[in-house]
């Protein structure tokens, strides 16, 4: 696969919550080749690193990526300052993506803050089969609930301190899933520690897992390998890197620290 | 018009090659551009022994520019001759391997080893800043650097291409030496040391507390020290560090490189090297310049 570099004009912008911002891209070439869970990275006008910022939603036919990003620093700042009809400097789609099991399967999403965007996508193949759970600090910073909810998906909430959904974290939600009946598929995104424990039910559950890792890019193509990441290979801990080995890793082979 | 470059007796189609540590071993570009429309690549810096390098965070953004800790991951020699090189071997563009060190005797051993591969040029890196063993400690001293260099020359045939570490007092004086010792041309500047702080966490951004700052703010440096070094030493200057547009490449060879690499701009840019080579194409049009080789060190100082 061919990666993709150009200039794309932003189709629509909008804030969801508190410093969370949804753009619209109109890339089409890169809107063909996406899969969910991959990522882009975006120049921000005036930082001479990208930004890797990762897909929220794939229209193929229309041409449109969708990206879901959190005020982080100036650079996510001045990202989330572009207007409708701006151009904006993408190179994508970088990564790999989740595995896509057959539509029909039973699985489990389980996002935490801005780790819920790369999800949605991941909702919309399996619709009514998923169980998503979404955590969040507090109802304000809740982004993309209904649009899960839309895709029928079985939509469990917590937040941190109990406004929205239930008080607490997603692996309360989690384990409860896991109990209630098979599941053949873990998907997470989130805080490193929630991976962790995520990854941890799941094993404890025997359901395989996958986990989507974050880490300061700077070429986002593997050329560089500042985005180092520990996992297991044969037997072996090594720095595997996020941008081109990952950012979804099967959760055994990921050592959290 | 001509843009090829002898350096070193290689032949090179045009004077840009991708600096180490920025491009792997092209496998990554080459799905964005072929590696071919580049004179070189400096492959990923190689040690004898696969290196884990150092744990993140590697990366820290600056102004204008980017500080690395990466630590010379790779997997080793062997991998590199075994896995890595066949992709590059045989095709259109000048492949250099950079090697390094943990001690003078890796350095000769690695160039025992090279010989009779497909390498066409040896860059020997004495100058990486992100390495507790070795690194630039070799590169701060002109009588290590000799003795590596010297060694390293009765090891192999091929062109040995030196490259030089900015932070010390005098470069010239390490370029004079690795001349000496039979060097057939030098590359410079590796990154510059640097620090950032978390002011939140109040400790440094860098694991490893600190690295190499690259990108254009450090182009002026780069400069002058090439300069520097192009007026001291008789073998071909390959000059790099902090180039992101095709002027900072016509300044490098008025002040006396004969070649060119890019390195960080190519994460702000990836199709920076050929927008360097189309812009020195079309500078040297229109200003009659029929050989790259008619401007190299012309530079007229006051």
């Amino acid at each position: 696969m061919a990666y993709l570099q150009g200039s794309f004009p932003v189709a629509r912008r909008r804030q969801l919550a508190e410093g969370f911002w949804d753009l619209w891209v109109c890339c089409p070439p890169v809107a063909q080749q996406a899969q969910a869970g991959q990522f882009v990275n975006l120049k921000a006008e005036g930082f001479f690193l990208r930004r890797p910022i990762s897909i929220c939603e794939i229209r193929p036919q229309e041409g449109l990526i969708r990206l879901v990003f959190q005020v982080r620093g100036e650079g996510t700042e001045k990202l989330s300052q572009l207007q409708e009809g701006d151009r904006v400097d993408l190179l994508g789609p970088l990564g790999n993506g989740f595995k896509l099991l057959s539509p029909q399967s039973r699985v489990v999403l389980v996002g935490g803050g801005i780790g819920v965007p790369p999800l949605l996508q991941l909702a919309a193949h399996y619709g009514p089969a998923a169980t998503v759970i979404l955590g969040f600090r507090t109802a304000g910073a809740a982004i993309l609930t209904q649009e899960f909810r839309q895709l029928g998906c079985d939509l469990r909430l917590v937040s941190d301190d109990g406004t929205l959904g239930r008080q607490g974290l997603v692996t309360g939600p989690l384990e409860q899933r896991l109990l209630e009946g098979p599941a053949e598929l873990v998907c997470a995104c989130g805080p490193m520690a929630m991976l962790r424990e995520v990854v941890r039910l799941a094993e404890g559950a025997q359901v395989p897992s996958q986990v989507s890792l974050e880490e300061h890019m700077a070429c986002g193509v593997g050329a560089c390998l500042v985005c180092a990441c520990r996992t297991v290979k044969d037997g072996r801990e090594i720095f595997s890197h996020v941008c081109k080995d990952g950012p979804v890793f099967d959760g055994k082979e990921v050592v959290f620290q | 018009m001509n843009l090829s470059v002898n350096l070193a007796g290689v032949t090179l189609k045009n004077p840009v090659i991708t600096a180490s540590g920025c491009c792997g071993y092209g496998r990554e570009y080459d799905k964005l551009y072929p590696m071919e429309k580049l004179g070189g690549i400096s492959a990923k810096g190689t040690t004898l022994e696969e290196r884990m390098g150092n744990p993140p965070c590697r990366v820290a953004e600056t102004p204008a520019g980017m500080l690395n800790s990466v630590g010379l991951q790779n997997p080793g020699l062997d991998a590199f001759l075994s896995r890595e090189l066949p992709h590059l071997a045989g095709r259109d563009i000048a492949v250099i391997a950079n090697v390094a060190g943990a001690t003078v005797e890796e350095y000769w051993e690695i160039a025992r080893r090279l010989e009779g591969t497909a390498v066409d040029i040896i860059e020997v890196n004495i100058s990486c800043p992100n390495v507790k063993e070795g690194g630039a400690a070799f590169g701060t001293s002109c009588q290590v650097a000799s003795q590596v260099v010297a060694g390293m020359r009765a090891r192999t045939q091929k062109p040995l291409m030196v490259k030089l570490s900015p932070n010390v007092t005098d470069i010239t004086a390490i370029a004079r030496s690795v001349e000496d010792a039979g060097a057939d041309a030098v590359s410079l500047i590796n990154t510059l040391l640097g620090m950032r702080i978390d002011i939140r966490t109040r400790r440094p951004v860098l694991h490893n507390n600190v690295g190499g700052l690259s990108g254009p703010a450090v182009f002026p440096v780069a400069l002058r020290m090439v300069w520097q070094v192009a007026r001291a030493v008789k073998i071909p200057v390959v000059g790099m560090g902090g180039i992101s547009k095709w002027q900072d490449a016509v300044e490098m060879l008025l002040a006396g490189a004969q070649a060119v690499q890019i390195g960080a701009a190519l994460f702000s840019d990836p199709y920076t090297p050929l927008r360097v080579l189309e812009g020195m194409e079309a500078w040297m049009a229109e200003n009659g310049v029929k050989e790259l080789g008619e401007i190299v060190g012309t530079v007229r100082p006051w």
